[in-house]
């Protein structure tokens, strides 16, 4: 029996599974007095996955507020938070919106899918802003390299990634591969998308217009990942969690395709007033959000939906969150037009209702009404929690476990050798190379560069020329932010900005991925509360404003939570993409210089982790004055040719920066250190990157550098077959490519 | 005269019809795009079948899109002499309608790959290779989950005996017979490769090296000479 208003009105009583949707006791409550009755079936769906933790953002949102209200003064910000995705102004004319959101939990579940359709969202969001897809990057993160369940969720993942992104035809030009065991049983894949448009271009979320037409298109509604969003993404990871495995979508990357290409020739024909992808929660959260952004008002048949299982009841399509679905709004007179765009692509596309000046959401089913609410209260005024917080009981100890007791090795060449190989210092190919990161030709830079790069001028057919280039970097130190939240997101952004930097691309904004415990532990919340004011704060003082993101909660099994993992992604421009600075050395002959300043900092070390399993003291000191003025040394060498190779220093420290600029190229290096070899090697101080540079230019470099006030200190040269830190160690090139190389393939096959 | 025209060919899922078609007019030729579901071959010279996942491989890679109206008219044309190049699916398209012999198969590493890869050319009398040098080794990327090349003993057997391996890998990375990365038709005129000369012809982007722009240059002499 259908569950209709009427019929809700007359059974006020009757108990509603509020609580299996995940729905609290007052949410409930207050859906009654939205409502002034007990809400059908289909409104209780609506409810129960707009005011999730994934959708409505309860427990996050108070502290999420700081992105606006300390944002830095940028006029490239075109479109900011609350939209699909942000919008930034990259010039002549050019636009780029891009977003990282998190597809952690279904990852875990059934890895291959889970991932894959992370990859699916993230790039409808893009599209739904009026855009052209034109990379991806992925983040991703794992319990120990050699544990079991590694060797299951990391295999899957990757290929699901392959799968998806390679059918699409977008180059993946970079990312993350970090392992750690506090990632064993909550694994993060965070994926990136960054697509191009004109200026004037933009597409919104939004239906305005009465009469106007609401059109589903793309794939058809199945049972794919009912209850996902609810339950799946905002429930904790019980041992339970493998029989929730029907509620992973599946993704079909062949129809994605076909709706990017679709909509791009909607958008050039201008048959279209607003547009949402459909993502979690499905046609709930398209229509909702539709409505309370445009007119206010929506009429929608859901008998109209195509379904690929017709027993599905209306509550079900209404929580489906079948892949590949976008929804739009279109002017009558411009609907055959439509509908001949869409099936010269074979993209099925039915109206399914109009907009109405009415302020209601009413949807129909059998001809009986079974949702009549006010859209804006689903989803924009969900509930909103100051949830409690306070330090972690062990923090205090935590930081006072400074590395400092650690035995110092006597073999730095022994260290470096296995640094090199180890998991998180390895070589990425045996992940990278299941990508393509070719296809659309307009790849610059990709992996193993510190940033993706692409060229604008041909990405789009027809386009006026440029030679703008874009850069993206994404990057996170679970270990620096579990030693000191606040800081350890300033050293995410710090390295995401810095790697943008080093290729010669301006920093110009930030998208980040908070992958979190329970927000329901004060503990976990204390971590989320800092790590969002300390990433705030950090933008404000590098002028890089956040234009969206995604918050990920509830990455713990029982009462253990990953590290607070803060993931932030940067994009910058360079005015002259011909310009760009490839990574590490690039011939003989040059000079090598350090850029920056080291000092003892080993908390939360690559060294630390992987010499000691150590994880104490506090991260490295989050310096972003002296982040911004490395940044502005690195862009403007570029842009006056200054310099001929550069690389970030990171996790390992100058000897994994040194061993990497030599592997880039084959070409060795002789340099020497001054203090302590131990230090001047595996140190992790931020805000330091290594270049290498023409004999006759070193003086203006210098120069260049000292108005900046940026210590610059030549350390040697380039050449030869090996790596040689005088008096210290040497090592052939050979050597530390088959070290680099070897790890993960003896690992994972 | 007017200008060599290249067909691009675009099939629901084709990927690298942007790429194909820039490398085309990086040589100075005309690129013309073609539909699938056209029967119209547009009076083009020459048919560059591009990359990526048509129909979305489903069922196998090329099998849907050989039935595709285009394909109507072009697998006669090519019979009958008309140049065609299939690159990656295009390859496997080719192989689907029978223009070319064998099949290509999941790599034997079961894993997609994406590598710059060495190759040789083995024959430089096509109508695509035809500005290499005897035996020159190059570099061009692959980039396939179903690249390895295989086929019966006798059919291996005919294509090393008549010279129709035209692109052979040194150093193989998918497991394909003999080596063979790309073949060509008894004429000469119709060949299959794995690897993407379309991602090989410019410094600034794809693959570190241009040494695809031969096969665009190879075709625009023999049209030009024709």
């Amino acid at each position: 029996m259908t569950d209709s208003v009427k019929r809700a009105a007359e059974t006020p009583d009757e108990p509603m599974p509020y609580a299996e949707l995940g729905m609290k006791q007052d949410e409930y409550d207050r859906v009654k007095q939205i409502l002034g009755r007990r809400p059908t079936g289909s409104e209780l769906a609506i409810y129960s996955v707009m005011w999730s933790e994934h959708c409505s953002y309860k427990s996050s949102k108070v502290h999420l507020r700081q992105f606006a209200t300390k944002a830095p003064k940028s006029e490239a910000l075109l479109v900011g938070m609350g939209e699909n995705a942000g919008v930034v102004d990259i010039g002549d004319g050019w636009a780029a919106t891009f977003k990282i959101e998190s597809h952690n939990h279904p990852s875990y579940v059934e890895p291959h899918q889970g991932a894959a359709t992370g990859v699916g969202g993230i790039v409808r969001d893009i599209m739904s802003m009026g855009a052209r897809p034109i990379a991806v990057m992925d983040s991703l993160r794992f319990g120990a390299a050699d544990a079991p369940d590694t060797r299951r969720v990391l295999p899957g993942v990757v290929e699901g990634i392959s799968h998806y992104g390679n059918c699409l035809g977008l180059p993946n030009i970079g990312g993350e591969v970090v392992f750690d065991p506090c990632y064993i049983g909550n694994p993060l894949v965070n994926a990136l998308c960054v697509g191009l448009l004109r200026k004037d271009q933009i597409k919104l979320a939004t239906a305005p217009g009465p009469g106007n037409k609401v059109v589903l298109f793309g794939a058809s509604t199945g049972p794919d990942g009912i209850g996902g969003a609810s339950v799946l993404a905002s429930a904790t990871f019980e041992d339970e969690s493998h029989a929730k495995r029907p509620a992973v979508q599946v993704g079909d990357p062949f129809m994605e395709k076909l709706l990017i290409e679709c909509c791009l020739e909607l958008y050039a024909a201008d048959v279209v007033v607003g547009i949402q992808d459909l993502g979690a929660a499905g046609v709930s959260c398209a229509t909702t959000e539709l409505a309370a952004k445009g007119t206010g008002g929506m009429q929608v048949d859901l008998n109209l939906v195509p379904l690929r299982d017709p027993s599905l009841r209306p509550e079900e399509i209404l929580m489906s969150e079948s892949q590949e679905r976008m929804m739009a709004v279109v002017r009558p007179s411009d609907i055959p037009a439509f509908m001949a765009i869409c099936a010269k692509w074979d993209v099925p596309a039915t109206v399914i209702g109009e907009v109405t000046d009415t302020g209601r959401l009413v949807m129909t089913w059998d001809g009986e009404v079974i949702v009549d609410i006010p859209p804006g209260t689903a989803a924009d005024e969900g509930p909103v929690y100051e949830r409690p917080y306070h330090e972690p009981a062990g923090q205090a100890a935590l930081n006072a476990d400074t590395p400092d007791r650690l035995p110092r090795p006597d073999d730095l060449r022994a260290t470096l050798l296995r640094l090199l190989g180890s998991p998180n210092l390895a070589s990425r190919e045996w992940v990278t190379s299941q990508y393509d990161r070719y296809v659309r030709s307009n790849t610059v830079l990709a992996q193993p560069a510190d940033a993706g790069m692409l060229r604008i001028s041909e990405a789009m057919a027809g386009a006026e020329p440029t030679t703008r280039g874009i850069a993206l970097s994404t990057d996170g130190n679970g270990r620096y932010a579990k030693l000191d939240p606040y800081a350890g997101a300033q050293l995410a952004l710090s390295e995401a900005y810095r790697n943008v930097a080093v290729t010669g691309a301006e920093p110009l904004a930030v998208t980040n991925c908070l992958n979190f415990g329970s927000p329901e532990d004060p503990e976990v919340m204390w971590q989320f509360a800092e790590a969002v004011r300390g990433l705030a704060d950090a933008c404000k003082t590098l002028g890089v404003p956040v234009t969206g993101g995604n918050v990920s909660f509830y990455n713990q099994t029982g009462s253990t939570a990953i590290n607070p993992t803060p993931v932030v992604g940067v994009l910058g421009v360079i005015e002259d993409v011909a310009k760009r600075v490839p990574t590490g050395f690039t011939a003989e002959g040059l000079r090598v210089v350090l850029l920056g300043e080291t000092g003892e900092e080993f908390g939360g070390s690559e060294w630390a982790h992987v010499a000691h399993g150590h994880l104490g003291g506090l991260p490295p000191r989050a310096d972003l004055d002296a982040e911004r003025a490395l940044a502005a040394v690195l862009v403007e060498a570029a842009r006056r040719g200054l310099i001929e190779g550069s690389h970030d220093l990171s996790d390992g420290g100058l000897a994994i920066a040194l061993a990497e600029s030599c592997m880039a190229r084959g070409v060795g290096a002789t340099v020497a250190l001054t203090g302590d070899p131990f230090t001047a090697l595996f140190s992790e101080s931020a805000a330091r990157a290594l270049v290498a540079v023409r004999e006759e230019a070193f003086e203006e470099f210098a120069a260049l550098c000292g108005d900046h006030e940026v210590p610059c200190s030549g350390l040697g040269t380039t050449g030869g077959a090996s790596l040689v830190v005088e008096g210290v160690l040497e090592v052939p090139v050979e050597e530390l490519r088959e070290t680099h190389a070897a790890a993960l393939p003896a690992i994972f096959g | 005269m007017s200008a060599a025209r290249v067909g691009v060919v675009t099939f629901p899922g084709t990927l690298d019809d942007q790429d194909a078609a820039r490398a085309v007019r990086l040589v100075g030729a005309e690129a013309v795009p073609l539909w699938h579901a056209d029967h119209d071959l547009k009076g083009v010279d020459a048919v560059f079948l591009p990359g990526g996942f048509s129909y979305g491989d489903y069922l196998r890679c090329g099998a849907i899109s050989r039935f595709a109206p285009l394909m109507e008219e072009l697998i006669p044309a090519a019979r009958a002499g008309l140049p065609v190049l299939g690159t990656c699916n295009g390859f496997q398209i080719l192989c689907e309608a029978h223009l070319l012999p064998g099949a290509l198969t999941r790599n034997a590493s079961l894993h997609y790959v994406c590598r710059d890869q060495k190759v040789r050319i083995e024959q430089t009398g096509t109508a695509w290779t035809n500005s290499f040098g005897a035996d020159q080794e190059i570099v061009l990327p692959v980039k396939h989950g179903e690249g390895r090349y295989v086929a019966d003993t006798d059919t291996l057997a005919a294509l090393e005996a008549g010279g129709h391996v035209v692109v052979r890998y040194v150093g193989n990375p998918n497991g394909s017979m003999n080596d063979i990365a790309g073949i060509r038709n008894e004429a000469g005129n119709v060949v299959g490769l794995m690897p993407h000369p379309e991602h090989a012809v410019e410094d600034l982007v794809g693959a570190p090296s241009t040494d695809g722009l031969g096969f665009f240059t190879s075709i625009l002499k023999k049209l030009v000479n024709a």
